[in-house]
């Protein structure tokens, strides 16, 4: 465990600060909010810590407020759906095993169950995020477990603080934290999307969230919050085809791409 | 709202987070994946996140999130396109919407 921060990488260390950062000023706002819509400082402290879930707090305190409580649970569970492709996507990186695999990788690590039960509670957007725009596993492990561990810490503290100061917080939208939010994901995806079938598949699939968000408002028709962006996941009938391995000439190629990518990233790394 | 309401609902929703949570982690890990799903997956991944992030960027509640939002989320992308650091198309993102909202832009 202490070699993977020994080679903690600043310019990483700086980023993830910078969302976290972002992210301890919603939760502040979502303490405020909480306490403000009537609900005791236990129930929302406790909701930050078991659920650690930004959209899904914010909706569940909405409809609590609104004396729904099957609703808020029924659309925070929805709405927290994505977490299962994403746990998909990245478990490698939960796996626990050793961070570096002998030879060429292919070897599956032995899992460390410790780090996959704690590692899971840590899932959320911008460690996915943080760790997918890594591009291998040692730095995808420290990547996570860095946004994780720092996330958590500060949407706690961000909450806590919100419960003791409560209305005196303002929207956080004055401070433009909304949209701070969207650009730092899009920041983060906007290296795999060089990749013309993952450019294809963010543009479907963002069309159709965002054609399904707004639907109940054009339409009338109902759309339970949550499933936008789980429908995003139809995009991927745009991937196309995968390019077949069997050609040398495309093997060469798509090994190029990779480590010119990667050589991108350390030439970034260095200059900063 | 009682104690006992509150204490089942952060639980449930507790709970069945984090088993979506671990679910993924674990079957990712255990079944035989073919290089086909090997490929799609990291891809849902980006279409989840990609559409996370346009919805948060332009709609609010099932209705356009006004001009401020995207205005600033659109200046921070043209800020990561132009490989300023991350802090940057943060502040970038955030400044810009605060000053539209500043100066009356909904």
């Amino acid at each position: 465990m202490r070699s993977r921060w020994r080679t903690l990488d600043r310019q990483l260390l700086r980023d993830v600060l910078a969302i976290a950062v972002a992210v301890g000023f919603v939760g502040l706002s979502f303490g405020a909010i909480a306490v403000a819509s009537g609900m005791p400082a236990w129930a929302v402290l406790a909701m930050s810590i078991f659920v650690f879930a930004g959209g899904s707090q914010f909706m569940a305190v909405g409809l609590l407020a609104a004396g729904s409580p099957i609703a808020a649970v029924v659309g925070g569970l929805l709405l927290n759906a994505r977490h299962f492709p994403f746990g998909l996507a990245i478990a490698d990186v939960l796996s626990g095993g050793p961070v570096r695999t002998p030879g060429d990788g292919s070897a599956r690590p032995r899992r460390h169950w410790g780090r996959t039960l704690i590692g899971a509670h840590l899932m959320v957007d911008e460690s996915v995020a943080f760790a997918l725009a890594q591009p291998d596993r040692p730095r995808r492990v420290q990547a996570y477990w860095l946004t994780g561990v720092l996330l958590f810490s500060l949407w706690q503290l961000g909450t806590w603080i919100g419960v003791e100061i409560g209305s005196a917080v303002g929207d956080p939208a004055r401070y433009g934290l909304d949209a701070a939010f969207p650009a730092a994901l899009l920041a983060l995806l906007l290296p795999r999307l060089k990749d013309p079938a993952a450019l294809r598949v963010a543009l479907a699939g963002a069309g159709l969230a965002v054609a399904a968000s707004l639907l109940p408002t054009m339409t009338g028709v109902m759309v339970p919050a949550g499933l936008p962006v789980l429908l995003a996941l139809l995009g991927l009938l745009a991937a196309g085809r995968a390019p077949r391995p069997a050609p040398t000439s495309d093997r060469v190629s798509d090994h190029d791409e990779a480590s010119d990518s990667a050589s991108d990233h350390n030439e970034e790394g260095a200059r900063r | 709202m009682s104690p006992a309401t509150l204490i089942v609902v952060i639980a449930v929703l507790g709970v069945g987070t984090y088993g979506m949570r671990l679910a993924g982690a674990v079957l990712g890990g255990r079944l035989q994946l073919s290089p086909a799903v090997g490929r799609i997956l990291p891809l849902a991944a980006v279409a989840l996140l990609a559409a996370l992030a346009v919805t948060a960027a332009v709609t609010e509640a099932g209705e356009v999130a006004g001009i401020a939002r995207p205005a600033g989320v659109l200046a921070g992308v043209i800020a990561a396109w132009r490989k300023a650091p991350f802090i940057v198309v943060v502040l970038v993102a955030a400044a810009t919407a605060a000053l539209l909202r500043l100066a009356g832009v909904p």
